[in-house]
């Protein structure tokens, strides 16, 4: 697909085809991350890729649309993440001040406490 | 006065109301004030209608409509009463021995923590009661009667941090369930057949379309009267009424004497019509009376505890009632139950009296020469049961079995057995009651009274005392003078009995006065002489059987509740069971399942998410 811009270059656009695929690639990435890390801050970082490329979605669509409304939209994702992080940054300072331990898998006092009896017959 | 009536039983709800929705907002005088106040104002308005019927007699009746309760596909029953004398005379009685007794309660529970609930269950019977004698309709009434039964479950019960009052309120309730049972069933029988439960209009229909001992005629009347032997504790529902002395002393005077046993005699007399209908029925009701005043007679001679010497005693003389209507004498039936009323509320409140200054004993054989530490009690006590042994001419207890036994032998539906019956029944009667007032006033102390009683409790006593000796005299035997105000007053709604000529009455109430003088001497000799023979009686199979009320008790286990309990055992394991209990494990299996996944890691979480939302993109996308 060619666009003629106003200064005469040519750009060569890619199809939105594999711009959404990129964008799914980037939050399996994400996603990926957030199941096999287990500390904590990485987890934190995977759902940052994944919010991201869910912006990106937006903006991707917003370009294809020709409309502000993806970018308009990309900024209040931003501003969330930010909000996000700040609270997850602090989350996480609590609990390393409480267990001395950046990792998930350790913190599962809320397990059902049956978990080892038998299943009645 | 149409707009009075409905006052009489609304005033002790509305006191009710108060005092279960706002009664830990008043203090405790005040709930006794509330209390006690409604039933008075009641007793008070009763008074005013009263005068207002005896200045205006001849005019029958008056109903009070208030409101249309149920009105559909041709069948109406309204919130309506109906004043005449009859349900005047029980609501006297309720309304004014019932605001003594509340009187009196005041004082008796006042250091109880169920204070505020006692006033207010109290008040709930004294207003379910005034609507049952007040009812213009069967629906009405029974109403009235459930509501009665409840209240008397409750009262029981009052103390139910111990088991055994719980057991005794069941008890009772379910017995008198079986009766209630029963007279449901009668109600429906006369729906169907007159499609009405307006209790003028069903008598008029009864006796028009009605032949006398038509099958109908009988059903109908066997199960009301199902309903009243249940309600009046008598013959063969009689078990409940000596266990129900579980409750206060005041509630056992008010609802376990004088009131709410007596609906029986109450439905009886106000459907007279239908049972006149049913002669079969009308002997069962006379033979019943007989044969329960001397059962219970007996088992009051073995008794220990004060209270069920008197529960006995009720049994008893409610049994003369039921011989009293069984043989036509409706309107001294009444009589006797009001001159009952007084006495036996006498007698209970005293007994309670007496229990609450020994620190609630009510062994009578560990009592004994109270008579000089609580004179007062001991007078009225004393005059209460001289009223219940109807010590002749100067108590009212006289007058009103007089009438009853005269009858018993002039009266055309009547037997010389029936006679007998009563006559043995008040020489038993005069023996356990001064059996009671020497064991527990004579003799030796035992137990040292540790106060005196307040005036709360002594006015009522003394005013009750007074209508026991002097309430006979409204109504005189014919030989004495022409003083018939009681039977006067019924003229117009109940029958007067069919006498048969040749007899002397004097000649019958010299054998009566001479049977009862006999009873109590026999009772000196015995109980204030300590008699040697009473000890060997003592501990016999024949005192044991009189102490455990004939086996009756033993006989309804044996016969019910044990084939049962039996039963219920053997089918718990059912197939209908099968089903719930495989359900419920089927349930629990899957519980314990699932919990699993529960397993408080993070990580496994969100791939359980992934995973799900995976299957429904999925699912969606290829749809």
């Amino acid at each position: 697909m060619y666009i003629r811009t106003e200064e005469d270059e040519i750009m060569v656009t890619i199809s939105m085809e594999i711009q959404i695929l990129f964008a799914a690639l980037l939050f399996l990435i994400g996603l990926i991350g957030f199941l096999v890390r287990r500390n904590i801050i990485f987890m934190l970082m995977s759902i940052e890729i994944m919010l991201n490329s869910a912006a990106l979605v937006f903006v991707i669509a917003g370009a294809h649309w020709l409309q502000a409304d993806g970018q308009v939209m990309f900024i209040f994702i931003l501003t969330v993440s930010a909000a996000e992080v700040s609270v997850g940054l602090a989350l996480i300072l609590q609990m390393y001040h409480h267990f001395k331990t950046l990792d998930a898998d350790a913190l599962r006092k809320l397990r059902d406490s049956r978990e080892n009896e038998d299943i009645p017959q | 006065m149409r707009i009075l009536i409905p006052l009489i039983p609304a005033i002790p709800l509305l006191s009710f109301l108060i005092i279960a929705l706002a009664g830990r907002f008043i203090s405790k005088k005040a709930v006794g004030a509330i209390g006690t106040g409604s039933v008075i104002f009641s007793a008070l308005i009763t008074i005013a209608a009263g005068l207002y019927f005896l200045s205006s007699a001849g005019e029958g009746a008056v109903t009070s409509s208030v409101y249309s309760w149920i009105n559909t596909g041709g069948f109406s029953a309204g919130i309506s009463f109906l004043l005449d004398p009859l349900s005047l005379v029980f609501c006297f009685v309720i309304t004014f021995v019932g605001a003594l007794i509340h009187l009196y309660s005041i004082e008796f529970m006042r250091d109880d923590d169920g204070f505020r609930r006692f006033f207010a269950y109290m008040n709930l019977f004294v207003g379910s009661m005034l609507i049952l004698v007040l009812a213009d309709n069967l629906l009405l009434l029974y109403l009235g009667w459930e509501g009665v039964g409840l209240c008397s479950y409750l009262l029981i019960g009052f103390w139910y941090k111990e088991p055994e009052n719980g057991y005794a309120a069941r008890k009772a309730f379910i017995v008198t369930r079986i009766g209630d049972t029963a007279m449901i069933l009668g109600l429906f029988l006369l729906l169907i057949s007159f499609g009405t439960l307006n209790i003028q209009d069903l008598m008029q229909q009864a006796s028009g379309r009605w032949a006398a001992g038509s099958p109908l005629a009988v059903i109908s009347a066997v199960l009301l009267l199902g309903g009243a032997l249940g309600k009046s504790a008598q013959l063969p529902l009689q078990t409940w009424l000596p266990d129900a002395m579980a409750g206060p002393s005041p509630v056992s005077a008010l609802i376990h004497a004088a009131t709410m046993v007596t609906a029986g005699v109450y439905l009886i007399t106000r459907t007279h019509v239908l049972f006149t209908l049913a002669p079969v029925v009308m002997t069962a009701i006379a033979v019943i009376g007989a044969i329960t005043l001397l059962i219970a007679g007996f088992s009051a001679l073995a008794q220990h505890d004060l209270k069920r010497v008197l529960a006995y005693s009720t049994i008893s003389q409610i049994g003369y009632m039921f011989l009293a209507m069984g043989i036509g004498a409706w309107s001294a039936a009444v009589f006797h139950f009001m001159i009952h009323a007084f006495f036996k509320a006498l007698l209970f409140l005293s007994a309670g009296a007496v229990i609450h200054l020994l620190h609630h004993e009510h062994d009578m054989f560990r009592m004994g020469g109270l008579h000089k530490k609580m004179p007062l009690i001991f007078y009225t006590f004393l005059t209460g049961a001289a009223s219940l042994s109807a010590l002749p001419l100067i108590t009212a207890g006289f007058y009103s079995k007089d009438q009853i036994l005269w009858f018993g032998w002039t009266s055309a539906s009547s037997s010389h057995w029936l006679w007998l019956a009563g006559i043995t029944g008040a020489l038993l009667t005069s023996l356990y009651t001064f059996r009671m007032v020497f064991i527990t006033f004579y003799g030796e102390l035992k137990t040292e009274p540790h106060e005196k009683a307040g005036a709360l409790m002594t006015v009522p006593l003394i005013i009750l005392a007074i209508l026991s000796a002097a309430g006979g005299f409204i109504e005189l035997p014919e030989n004495f003078g022409p003083v018939h105000l009681f039977s006067r007053l019924f003229e117009t709604v109940l029958p007067s009995v069919a006498i048969e000529e040749g007899s002397s009455e004097l000649i019958f109430q010299i054998v009566s006065a001479v049977i009862t003088l006999g009873g109590i001497y026999l009772a000196y000799l015995l109980f204030f002489r300590n008699s040697p023979i009473v000890k060997r009686i003592r501990g016999t199979r024949l005192s044991d059987f009189f102490y455990s009320g004939w086996g009756f008790d033993w006989l309804y286990n044996f016969l019910f509740v044990k084939p049962v309990v039996w039963f219920s055992e053997v089918d718990r394991k059912d197939f209908i069971d099968a089903v719930y209990t495989s359900i419920a494990r089927m349930t629990g299996y899957f519980n314990v399942l699932i919990s699993r996944s529960q397993n408080g890691k993070l990580r496994w979480y969100v791939l359980f998410l992934t995973a799900g939302i995976t299957v429904l993109l999925v699912v969606i996308l290829s749809l």
